[in-house]
């Protein structure tokens, strides 16, 4: 089995990764965008039985950073 | 007096900070990110910078899990002092021994000069060498050293005079202008700029050397 973790810099946040990915779409011509959240995705191959409450603890302590990151599981 | 200086893969200032330890008197040993325990009647522990773990996932965040930093957490617990620089700093953010966190410089440029820094307070250990509102010259050389903390802890840092260091001309984005804060306890100081690397006549000025000398004599075992 196989889950998959989308990890993003929470609202409020600077990201200014995404706002230098903004400002590049909008040079290259892109004027619609209005704003870019860069976040990050973990995929993670699980052993048969691995609960979303363990994966759900891997984000706690260690995959996201909840000072500043919010995060997403999504088990496939 | 002994001091501990942790190593981790990627670190690269831990000499340099054993270095600084060693001018201000105290006996320095170097202790491996594998082991499990600070040896025994340490009194302030070193956590250096560098690119642990090559910086992979977030700066400082596999650091935090080793082995070695659970004891350097209890070691804070029991109110043994710490202090971290730049990726040490980092690290001891992301095992909670302090608020916060480091984010990505908001020019998204690393960047590697001396800057001016205000000394915020002169109540620790680490800064009572200095005069609140002394303005010193420290280098920095980070990515990501753009300190980010809630409203609400940035208020409780200020409350509590716990901010040590301000930027004079902000490089990074760091709220507050924040370059290094203390624990609620005064006695763990995160810090981005490296006083160990202004600590010489040889690095071109020494006005970090008074971080260093002011743990000599003030530190007790915990």
């Amino acid at each position: 089995m196989k889950a998959r973790v989308h990890v993003m810099l929470k609202n409020g946040v600077l990201d200014p990764q995404g706002e230098a990915v903004r400002h590049a779409l909008g040079a290259m011509g892109f004027d619609k965008v209005e704003g870019v959240r860069q976040g990050k995705v973990i995929d993670l191959d699980l052993a048969e039985g691995t609960t979303e409450a363990d994966v759900t603890e891997m984000c706690e302590k260690l995959l996201a950073n909840t000072v500043i990151e919010s995060y997403s599981i999504e088990m496939v | 007096m002994k001091a501990a200086v942790v190593v981790f893969p990627g670190s690269n200032c831990d000499r340099d900070l054993a270095v600084a330890f060693e001018q201000a008197g105290f006996d320095v040993s170097m202790v491996w990110h594998k082991d499990s325990t600070l040896p025994a009647d340490v009194d302030i522990v070193g956590v250096p910078g560098g690119f642990s773990y090559g910086d992979y996932l977030r700066c400082g965040a596999i650091a935090a899990q080793s082995p070695i930093c659970q004891a350097v957490v209890d070691h804070a617990n029991r109110g043994g002092y710490a202090i971290g620089i730049c990726n040490g700093f980092q690290i001891l953010t992301e095992t909670g021994i302090l608020p916060g966190a480091l984010l990505r410089n908001a020019g998204l440029k690393y960047i590697c000069r001396t800057v001016d820094l205000k000394v915020e307070t002169s109540s620790s250990v680490f800064t009572e060498g200095y005069s609140a509102g002394d303005v010193i010259g420290i280098p920095i050389a980070h990515h990501d050293g753009n300190y980010f903390a809630d409203d609400k802890t940035v208020a409780a840092l200020q409350d509590q005079d716990r901010i040590a260091f301000t930027y004079v001309d902000n490089p990074n984005g760091s709220v507050a202008d924040i370059a290094g804060i203390l624990s609620e306890n005064r006695r763990v100081l995160g810090m981005m700029p490296h006083p160990e690397r202004a600590a010489d006549e040889g690095h071109g000025g020494t006005d970090g050397t008074a971080v260093f000398r002011a743990l000599a004599g003030m530190v007790t075992t915990a």
